[in-house]
């Protein structure tokens, strides 16, 4: 034996020796503990890579070549996550400042925006994916509605779905009444009068005294009677705690539900259509499948792989994790760049003697507004409620198969859908034209019971004529998929009219002007 | 184990068993209550955030109004939402909260004009024009002396209910 090697082993017997060894490999040790497949070079370990990650193991660990295609989602879910996330990023940032108290809080957004350092920059890219995650949010509603993907076996993931969409617009609404300034204050009290508003219906009945849901609403939401700083607090907390946690339970629900539902929805036919597979993709099973899961024994119904191998899948790690990076990486370049070019508003500090004039809610609630300007009751509870329930209702009424998974999928097609948009844009159109026009009602009898005006008003008359006409599409087509496809494609186009006018056509009174330049003293 | 030592099982799988045997009816106690306790002690604690004490400063306050005040012109007292008027020797007190969604309106020389969207009212305070489902309700006044009144803005009184000087 040699000196070196006998001091060497003598080395690696002493238990001082053994340590140092051992903290020479703690690095490589210690990335081998945390990524345990190992380098994520071949199928087989990228698939370990993402079921043995708990953050991507929501993934499936391989994705179907339809799903992946951009014109079957256009990443929209995706983004409306991203938003969320990048929202809670830069809201925790701003918390570290805000304080929720009325006139402070204006002031501590103030020094958000003119001294904390990038806080201008944080507080803008806050509003600006709040706005961007509404959009994102209702698109990717479209985008499941066109494509039929809420049909059995995906119904509840729907209903899930709108929960969904309550929350986002419960916290973009929630989020309003914190810089505690003019636009601020006014949205939220014509918000809580809304919740109110169903004392317009018990006032008329004149049960107000004993059924007070209305006031009981208001009561809740503001904690006092006028929108102050109980107000505040409570809007306060349901922002930045118990809507957030909502959100990301139901966005769980929503995710685990996909891949219980086996994955997202795709014709039947979609390995046809899609042609024989690229070079990328191989037969996971070279010949008829002989695994039977033993899960599969337990589960009762279809499940979505047994008897079959998943031939047109590829790999979610790289593929799907690319597609969802890029997303991702999009969705934030998009409300950086906003953020750079446009600040935030802030107007004059709340002030509960003067309303502004013209008060606006927040865009996406302003055909909201129009309609509540023709009844409280009915543009703020009742015809919200009606598409509420229409829209849950719709994938448990609509039981039909064809065009799963395809745009403009079901009877009628395309073709109706155009001819729906027309016939939703020419009757909100005329509506709205009539009612600016000529006025309703109540300027020509002013004597009229207040009942009669909040069930015959230019909202109900439009729900009217949408809910007829797609009855209509139903008999004609014998499909309840094509009133279906009516009456969203209606609901589209007015909810896109009735927005544009609220935004941009009303001014001081909420009267009519073709631009906001003829606004009277501006 | 032998097949025919439970018949009755043979039709029956493991994962299919029979619907609910009768021992099971404690178990579904058990489960039942713990639900309805659960929802009882939520609903108890939903009773938290219904304030019982609202606080909302007092509605009451006593006003003098300036010996100049011309018939028919509104007096605006600071910080509250009420109009008040004196025509010949009467007085009285008009809300200025819109009955539709709660903003404050604006006394003009017809009435009354809602900013936000667009409900009129005469001035009187009913309705000309607009959503707003009501007339602006009438405050109670009372005269204490001379010049001073005493308003409850928390208080309707019907339209046309003046206080005599
Ligand atoms: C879907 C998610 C969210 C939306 C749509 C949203 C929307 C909004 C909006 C519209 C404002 C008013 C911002 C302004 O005037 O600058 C706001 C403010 C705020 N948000 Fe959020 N938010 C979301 C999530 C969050 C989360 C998760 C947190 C924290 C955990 C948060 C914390 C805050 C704070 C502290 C403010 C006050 C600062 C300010 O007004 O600029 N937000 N949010
Ligand atoms: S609040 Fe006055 S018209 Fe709506």
């Amino acid at each position: 034996m040699s000196d070196v090697a006998e001091k060497r082993s003598a080395r690696e017997e002493s238990a001082v020796g053994r340590s140092l060894e051992n903290l020479k490999a703690a690095p490589r040790r210690f990335t081998e503990t945390v990524f345990r497949s190992g380098r994520p070079h071949s199928d087989r370990t990228r698939s370990t890579f993402v079921f043995g990650n708990v953050f991507l193991h929501l993934h499936p660990v391989r994705t179907h070549r339809w799903s992946l295609r951009w014109s079957a989602t256009w990443g929209l879910g995706i983004a409306a996550i991203s938003c969320f996330f990048v929202l809670l990023v830069t809201g925790v940032l701003l918390m570290f400042y805000y304080k929720p108290y009325p006139d402070v809080a204006y002031l501590s957004i103030k020094d958000i925006h003119f001294v904390v350092p990038t806080g201008r920059f944080m507080r803008n890219i806050h509003r600006w994916s709040g706005n961007i995650m509404v959009v994102i949010v209702l698109l990717h509603m479209a985008r499941v509605f066109y494509t039929a993907a809420y049909r059995s076996p995906r119904e509840f993931n729907w209903v899930i779905g709108m929960g969904l969409l309550m929350a986002t617009l419960g916290l973009s609404f929630t989020g309003y009444l914190l810089p505690w300034d003019q636009l601020a204050y006014w949205a939220i009290t014509i918000g809580a009068n809304i919740a109110q508003s169903p004392r317009e219906l018990t006032d008329a009945l004149g049960i107000t005294e004993w059924f007070d849901v209305g006031g009981l609403q208001k009561l809740i939401l503001l904690g006092a009677e006028e929108v102050g700083e109980e107000a505040l607090i409570r809007f306060y907390l349901f922002h930045v705690m118990i809507l957030p946690l909502i959100l990301v339970i139901l966005v769980t629900v929503h995710f685990w539900r996909i891949r219980k539902d086996g994955g997202l929805a795709r014709p039947i036919d979609a390995d046809n259509r899609l042609g024989p597979s690229s070079g990328d993709v191989y037969p996971v099973f070279t010949e008829a499948a002989q695994k039977t899961y033993s899960l599969a024994a337990v589960v009762k119904g279809k499940t979505p792989i047994v008897g079959h191998g998943p031939e047109q899948t590829i790999p979610s790690m790289p593929h799907l994790l690319i597609g969802e990076a890029a997303v991702f990486m999009l969705t934030i370049a998009l409300s950086v760049i906003l953020a750079i070019f446009l600040d935030a508003p802030l107007k004059e500090l709340a002030n509960p003697a003067v309303p502004e004039n013209p008060a606006k809610a927040p865009w996406y609630f302003l055909g909201l507004q129009e309609l509540v300007s023709h009844s409280a009751f009915m543009g703020g509870i009742g015809i919200p409620l009606i598409v509420l329930i229409g829209l849950g209702l719709i994938p448990y009424l609509d039981r039909e198969t064809e065009g799963s998974g395809l745009w403009f999928g079901g009877l009628g097609g395309r073709s109706l859908v155009i001819r729906s948009a027309i016939f939703g844009l020419a009757a909100v159109v005329a509506v709205e034209a009539f009612v600016i026009r000529f006025g309703w009602i109540r300027q020509w009898w002013p004597n009229t019971p207040q009942m009669i005006i909040t069930f015959i008003n230019s909202g109900t008359l439009l729900t009217f004529l949408y809910a007829t006409y797609s009855v209509w599409c139903l008999r004609k087509y014998n499909s309840t998929r094509a009133g279906a496809l009516a009456l969203f494609t209606c609901f589209v186009c007015g909810f896109v009219v009735l927005t544009v006018v609220g935004t941009y056509f009303r001014g001081p009174n909420w009267d009519f002007y073709w631009s906001p330049s003829q606004w009277p003293g501006h | 184990m032998t097949t025919d030592a439970k018949p009755t099982q043979t039709s029956r799988s493991r994962l299919d068993p029979e619907a609910m045997p009768r021992r099971d009816f404690l178990g579904l106690t058990a489960w039942w209550s713990a639900a309805a306790t659960l929802l009882f002690g939520f609903l108890g604690a939903m009773r938290l955030p219904k304030a019982a004490v609202l606080p909302s400063p007092s509605k009451k306050f006593r006003i003098t109004l300036p010996a100049s005040l011309a018939p028919g012109q509104p007096y605006l007292p600071a910080g509250r939402s009420v109009a008040l008027y004196k025509e010949e020797s009467q007085v009285y007190a008009i809300s200025l909260v819109c009955t539709h969604l709660g903003c404050i309106v604006k006394a003009t020389d017809s009435g009354f004009d809602c900013p936000c969207h667009g409900s009129k009212f005469a001035k009187d305070g009913s309705v000309l024009k607009g959503p707003a489902p009501k007339a602006l309700p009438w405050r109670e006044v009372k005269h204490l002396s001379g010049d001073n009144f005493f308003v409850d803005e928390g208080k309707s009184v019907p339209a046309g209910t003046t206080a005599g000087v």
